[in-house]
C-alpha cells in the first residue's frame, strides 16, 4: 500500500489533476489552460507548481485531496487510514449509482470523498482528514461519516490534534437519512477531541456547504478558509427561489463569513501551511509537553 | 380546515354518502339501516385497505396535512405548567421553534419543537416552522438550563427545514445547527425526541438528537425534500413524488435501518382524524420512555447516545485487492 502511494504521489500532478474536468474550456494544446476567475491563459505546469492559484488573480481552483496532502504534511510522513471502507448502495438507487462510485475511484485513486490518515506537520505528528470534491460532489454518506469518526476517536486514543480539510456539496443523497445521521455522527466525535483537550482545526474550501458546513466543517477550535471559497448552509438557487430576488455579490464567501464572525481567518494556500503549523504549535504546546513528560 | 388527500377521496365520498344515508334513515319513513351497515363496513375496508398501502409521497401529504396537531397541540394535550420561555439571549427570538419548561406525569421537563401555522396568519409568524439561527441558539440556551437543572429534554420534530433566507445565512445558520446538533450530543440528562410531522433535513436534527427518537407512524423525515431532491438529482421538481418514493423516509424504513427507535401508530386515517387518541399514544410513549432513561447516569446517557448514533451507516470493509488498479 505504501509503494503504491509512494508511487500515486510521484506521479501525482498527472493523476491528481485531470485538467479537462478541473479546468473547462481549455485551450487545444495539451500544455496550456484557462484560469476558470480571469481566463488568463496558463501553463499547466504554471498551475500545478503554485497548487493551482492563478497567478494573475490569484483564484483557487480546487485541487485534489493528494495536492492538499502534499501541502499540508512532511514528505512521505502519510499513512493512510480507512481506505478499505466503501460505500454501499442502501436504498437502492441502483446501477448508475454504482458505476459512478466506480468510476470516482478509479479517476480519483480515492476510495471516498474524504481521505484520512495520520501525517506529520514539520515534525509534529497530527490525525488529517482532506476531502476532494471530485469524488460526488465530496457528499457525505456513512463512509465519510465513519472516516470522520475513527479520526478523531483515533485523535483521542494517541492524543493526536487533527486537522481536516472539508469540499463538499452536502450529505450524499442517495444515502438518504443515512447521511443526514452523518451529521450526528462527526459532530458528536468533535465533542470527543473538545474534552480531551486536542486542537481540532478545519480548513473550508470551496465549496463547503449544507451537511457538512452545518456539522464537523465549522466545528473547529480554529475555522479556516481558502480565499472566495463558497460556505453556506443553503444553496444559492435555494435561497434565491425562497426570496425571489438575486444574492448580493460575495454572498456566501470565506470574506463574508469572516466579516459576520464566523470564520477565523481567510488564508492563501501559499500560506496555509505555515498557519496551520504555528496555530498547532501554539494549541498544542500544553501537548508537547505532555508527550515529553511521558517520556521521561 | 384540512387539505383533502388524494389517496383520502373515494373514503370521504363513502362516509358523505353514509351521512346522507343517515340523515334520511332518521326522518323515519325508510328502513335504511342495512344499507348503512353495509356501506360502513365497506369504508371500514376500504380505510384499511388505503392505510395500509401508503406510499412515502402519501406519507409526506398527510405529515403535511394542515389539520396534524402541531407541537403547541401536544404542549397543551399532554403537558402541565407548560410555560413558554423565549429568546436565545444573543439576537432575538424565533417563533419557528417554541421553547419553555413543563411538566409530563408530574415530570420535570425542558420542552421546544418547531411549529408550524395551522392557517396562512400563523404560518407567517412561524416562518411555516423553519428556524432561524435564534431558534437553535434558543434550543441550546434550554438544554443547558436543563442540564444544570436535572431535568429531562422532550424534542417535537415538525419543520420543513431551517430557513434558507438571506439573514438566516447571514447569521450563520450552518453553525448554529452543528453547535446545536454537538451540545445535544453531549448533555447530561436523558432526551426524548418525537417527529410528529415533517423532519426536514439538517433543520430537523438540529433540535432531533435523542436517546429515543420516536416518529408517529406517518410522518416522515428526510435528508432533503422530496421537490429538493428531484430538482437536485433528476432537475425535474414534478418528479417529488417519485423522490418521496426513493428516499426512504417513512417510519418504517428508518426503523428498519435503526434511524428511529420507535414508531408510535396513528388512528387509522391519521393523526389528524382522532387528535386525542394521538395524545395518549404520545404521551404513554414519551413517559415509558423517560422513565426508563432515568435508571441510567448521566455519563451512561452520554456514552450509551454516542454509540447509538455511531453505529448509523451502512458502508462495506473490503480487501485492499478488490480496489487498487
Amino acid at each position: 500500500m505504501a509503494r503504491f502511494l509512494d508511487k500515486l504521489r510521484k506521479q501525482g500532478p498527472k493523476v491528481a489533476n485531470p485538467n479537462k474536468k478541473v479546468l473547462a474550456g481549455a485551450p487545444s494544446e495539451a500544455n496550456w489552460t484557462k484560469c476558470q476567475s480571469c481566463a488568463a491563459v496558463l501553463r499547466k505546469k504554471t498551475l500545478e507548481e503554485t497548487t493551482g492559484v492563478c497567478p494573475e488573480c490569484g483564484h483557487h481552483h480546487k485541487i485534489t485531496a493528494w495536492q492538499r496532502l502534499e501541502m499540508l504534511s512532511d514528505q512521505n510522513s502519510f499513512k493512510e487510514w480507512d481506505r478499505n471502507l466503501v460505500s454501499q448502495d442502501p436504498l437502492g438507487f441502483g446501477q448508475e449509482y454504482m458505476e459512478k462510485l466506480a468510476r470516482d475511484r478509479s479517476r480519483t485513486k480515492l476510495t471516498d470523498a474524504i481521505l484520512t490518515g495520520r501525517c506529520t506537520l514539520d515534525g509534529r505528528p497530527l490525525a488529517i482528514g482532506i476531502m476532494d470534491f471530485r469524488f460526488r460532489g465530496g457528499s457525505m454518506g456513512s463512509v465519510v461519516g465513519e472516516r470522520i469518526s475513527r479520526l478523531l476517536e483515533r485523535a483521542v486514543e494517541r492524543r493526536l490534534p487533527s486537522v481536516v480539510v472539508t469540499s463538499s456539496g452536502g450529505a450524499r443523497m442517495q444515502e438518504g437519512m443515512l447521511s443526514l445521521m452523518q451529521m450526528a455522527r462527526t459532530s458528536a466525535a468533535v465533542r470527543l477531541v473538545n474534552e480531551a483537550g486536542l486542537p481540532y482545526i478545519t480548513i473550508l474550501t470551496d465549496p463547503t456547504t449544507a451537511g457538512v458546513a452545518a456539522s464537523f466543517a465549522s466545528l473547529g477550535d480554529v475555522v479556516l478558509a481558502e480565499p472566495q471559497a463558497i460556505i453556506g448552509f443553503s444553496g444559492a438557487r435555494v435561497i434565491e427561489q425562497t426570496i425571489r430576488q438575486k444574492l448580493p455579490p460575495g454572498f456566501q464567501t470565506s470574506e463574508f463569513y469572516l466579516k459576520k464572525g464566523f470564520i477565523d481567518r481567510v488564508v492563501h494556500r501559499a500560506e496555509m501551511r505555515s498557519t496551520v503549523s504555528n496555530i498547532l504549535s501554539i494549541l498544542g504546546a500544553n501537548l508537547e509537553i505532555e508527550k515529553k513528560g511521558g517520556e521521561q | 380546515m384540512s387539505t383533502i388527500l388524494e389517496v383520502e377521496k373515494p373514503l370521504l365520498e363513502l362516509e358523505d354518502k353514509i351521512r346522507e344515508l343517515r340523515e334520511v334513515d332518521l326522518t323515519g319513513q325508510v328502513d335504511l339501516s342495512s344499507e348503512i351497515r353495509q356501506l360502513e363496513r365497506k369504508a371500514k375496508l376500504l380505510k384499511a385497505s388505503i392505510y395500509e398501502n401508503l406510499s412515502g409521497w402519501d406519507r409526506v401529504q398527510i405529515a403535511r396535512h394542515s389539520g396534524r396537531p402541531t407541537t403547541i397541540d401536544y404542549l397543551e394535550n399532554i403537558f402541565t405548567d407548560f410555560t413558554e420561555l423565549h429568546g436565545d439571549r444573543l439576537l432575538g427570538d424565533d417563533p419557528a421553534i417554541v421553547a419553555g419548561l413543563a411538566r409530563i406525569e408530574g415530570r420535570a421537563c425542558v420542552v421546544f419543537g418547531h411549529q408550524k401555522g395551522k392557517e396562512t396568519k400563523e404560518n407567517l409568524i412561524r416562518n411555516f416552522g423553519m428556524p432561524n439561527p435564534e431558534g437553535f441558539r434558543k434550543a441550546c440556551r434550554l438544554m443547558r438550563m436543563a442540564e444544570r437543572f436535572g431535568l429531562s429534554i422532550v424534542s417535537f420534530i415538525d419543520t420543513p427545514g431551517a430557513y434558507p433566507g438571506i439573514v438566516a445565512e447571514e447569521r450563520g445558520q450552518f453553525e448554529a445547527i452543528a453547535s446545536s446538533i454537538m451540545l445535544m450530543s453531549g448533555i447530561r440528562s436523558p432526551i426524548v425526541t418525537v417527529v410528529i410531522g415533517e423532519g426536514g433535513s439538517g433543520g430537523a436534527l438540529g433540535i432531533a438528537v435523542g436517546d429515543r427518537v420516536l416518529m408517529l407512524e406517518n410522518s416522515v423525515y428526510s435528508v432533503i425534500s422530496p421537490e429538493g431532491c428531484a430538482t437536485i438529482l433528476w432537475r425535474d421538481v414534478s418528479k417529488a413524488k417519485q423522490a418521496a418514493n426513493s428516499l426512504g423516509l417513512t417510519s418504517e424504513k428508518l426503523k428498519e435501518l435503526n434511524l428511529v427507535d420507535q414508531i408510535l401508530p396513528e388512528p387509522l386515517g391519521g393523526a389528524h382524524r382522532d387528535p386525542a387518541e394521538t395524545f395518549d399514544t404520545v404521551k404513554k410513549a414519551i413517559t415509558r420512555n423517560l422513565n426508563d432513561l432515568s435508571r441510567s447516569t448521566p455519563n451512561q446517557l452520554v456514552e450509551d447516545r454516542y454509540q447509538k448514533y455511531r453505529t448509523m451507516g451502512r458502508f462495506r470493509e473490503v480487501e485492499g485487492s478488490e480496489l487498487e488498479p
